[in-house]
């Protein structure tokens, strides 16, 4: 599909966006997740409750708290200014920041279903057997969870990739510096005679979807199909 | 070699408070649901800590609360067979078997991967995934892995539960073998079955609501008339030890026991064997005098040596024949007619299909 030169940047954006912010998510979705599977703390529901809320926000809402605390004069972006001179707003690192906040809900949900599927048992055996902790993350859980990683990448990948009321709110629609895919179709949807440069980004929109989709769906079978190769048992 | 214990562990309303030690061979502890053996043999791996006393094995504490000391599972190098085998499931039988391998000390010495998969009969398994494997055959690579991790005890929760009969026929002749051996791996069998128990255990401890109930060598527990109430009328029986002298062309084989010689259908055990005989109490008959013209050929002289009443209409009654022992059921009417008393001559008659094959191990 023939794309023009502010097209391909916007395809070529989201794509950036949409990777890096899949590999800033993952650890901290990791943790999360295990923390809420795994976790007994205090404050573990209000935890969960805060991790989802963008799921259920208007992605505009989310968006402009996100210019509240993130721009150059909000609590937090004032300080990386002031700090570290980093700036958020207005910036492509301020779009991938938007898609970490959309599809960490996403993320969280898809690996802690991973790991409460893990049976313990299979864990203290490992121990029972001269395996560290370690060694029996490295060596049981992961294996075991890494259908669920990989398809809760997936979907962060994919919400990354969608991502337009929060990130067009904090980083606005700037042509080659923070217009990614949605907000390119938006803007030639916009104008008279954009609509054939917009299908064609829309064609290119569908095609990561389902292939995203499509893999998550394989993974999240393989992990079910795994995982209960050890029910058998009883 | 050997396993020393006095631990308390409260869960709820239930407290686990005992102690014992548990030499070489297999030390068996049954006892009914909730008694507390999981609770037990979880403290022992180190899965759960107990509130107070201590462990160790071999003179090495491995928990100790007055010294803090709470060594965690990992170090304690127990194998431990789960009664779900718990094999993990994305690695194939060859893998699952490498993992306590792969785990064991450096430096350890035991046997070899295919040393362990020919004593199980795992051999043709090696490539399956779980999965695809019977319970026999998972507890069979479970077993195997524990051995694996060169463990220097065995615990064995209930491993035979979830196997039915047949199956724990086949499995049952396995633990046997290992008993003989894994040169003196001491193991700690947790069941509620006593007819295993008989067949494997050397030391037995009873359990009940969370407190030892009788303690000691199989022989003489299972021959104590006290512990009927808790083991259950039906279960209750001694172990009577004898060897195969042949075996006759209609099935039946000559034993010889302490006390006489006795005849039995369906031994298998080749001549020369020192076998066991779980004799339940219900199925000894007691006689003042010499029985003649009876259908069974297994009298035995035994000499009264204990008697026990007050459990309902019954007497249980522990005789000894010449060093073994046998427990018997009576009416307490019949211990009444009889004038049975402690040190009193009778004999014993045993029906000879009574005993079946699966309370027949070595």
């Amino acid at each position: 599909m023939m794309l023009d030169a502010a097209s391909w940047d916007a395809l070529r954006l989201s794509l950036l966006v949409a990777c890096t912010a899949t590999l800033v998510a993952l650890p901290i979705a990791l943790w999360m997740a295990w923390l809420l599977a795994r976790g007994e703390f205090r404050g573990k529901a209000l935890l969960s409750a805060l991790i989802h809320l963008p799921l259920v926000l208007p992605p505009v809402v989310t968006g402009y708290l996100l210019l509240i605390g993130f721009g150059r004069n909000g609590p937090i972006g004032g300080f990386l200014y002031d700090v570290f001179d980093i700036t958020l707003a207005f910036r492509w690192t301020g779009a991938v920041l938007a898609a970490v906040i959309m599809g960490f809900p996403l993320m969280v949900r898809a690996m802690r279903l991973a790991i409460e599927a893990v049976d313990p048992k299979l864990e203290q055996a490992a121990a029972t057997l001269g395996a560290k902790p370690a060694s029996v993350f490295a060596s049981v859980t992961l294996p075991l969870i890494a259908p669920g990683i990989l398809a809760g990448a997936v979907m962060g990948f994919a919400k990354a990739i969608g991502e337009f009321g929060a990130t067009i709110t904090f980083v606005a629609n700037i042509p080659g510096q923070t217009q990614t895919l949605p907000s390119a179709i938006y803007s030639f949807l916009q104008v008279p005679g954009g609509e054939s440069r917009a299908i064609a980004l829309v064609l290119w929109a569908c095609v990561i979807a389902i292939t995203a989709v499509t893999l998550s769906e394989w993974l999240a079978q393989r992990v079910a199909k795994r995982i209960r190769g050890i029910e058998g048992n009883t | 070699m050997s396993l020393d214990l006095k631990i308390t562990k409260r869960l709820g309303a239930f407290t686990l408070d005992l102690g014992f030690t548990a030499p070489n061979g297999v030390t068996a502890v049954f006892g009914r649901s909730a008694a507390g053996k999981t609770t037990l043999i979880n403290a022992v791996a180190g899965l759960s800590e107990p509130d107070s006393g201590h462990i160790t094995l071999n003179d090495t504490p491995l928990f100790d609360a007055a010294q803090r000391i709470n060594l965690p599972a990992h170090k304690r190098r127990m194998g431990y067979v789960f009664q779900d085998a718990r094999l993990f499931p994305h690695m194939d039988v060859t893998q699952n078997l490498r993992f306590g391998l792969r785990h064991a000390p450096t430096g350890s010495t035991g046997p070899s991967l295919d040393e362990v998969a020919d004593l199980l009969g795992l051999t043709d398994l090696l490539k399956r995934r779980p999965t695809v494997l019977s319970g026999g055959e998972k507890q069979r690579v479970s077993l195997g892995r524990a051995l694996l991790s060169r463990p220097k005890m065995l615990l064995m929760d209930e491993p035979l539960a979830a196997l039915d009969g047949p199956r724990k026929d086949n499995i049952l002749p396995y633990l046997e073998r290992l008993k003989s051996g894994a040169a003196g791996l001491p193991i700690l069998y947790v069941s509620h079955a006593l007819d295993e128990i008989a067949r494997l255990a050397d030391q037995l401890v009873i359990l009940s609501k969370g407190k030892i109930a009788a303690s000691g060598s199989i022989f003489d527990v299972l021959a104590d008339p006290a512990i009927v109430p808790l083991v259950g009328l039906r279960q209750a029986g001694a172990v009577l030890q004898a060897t195969v002298m042949e075996h006759g062309d209609d099935g039946i084989s000559m034993l010889k026991t302490n006390a006489g010689t006795i005849e039995l259908p369906g031994v298998a055990a080749p001549v020369g064997t020192l076998v066991r005989l779980h004799v339940w109490a219900e199925d000894v008959i007691l006689s003042r005098t010499h029985p003649s013209g009876l259908s069974s050929v297994n009298i035995l002289p035994v000499t009264v040596k204990s008697i026990r009443t007050g459990d309902g209409p019954g007497g249980t009654i522990s005789l000894d024949a010449a060093g073994d022992q046998l427990l018997t059921r009576v009416t307490a009417r019949a211990v009444q007619d009889l004038d049975l008393s402690e040190g009193l001559s009778c004999f014993a008659v045993i029906k000879a299909t009574s005993i079946a094959a699966t309370s027949i191990g070595r």
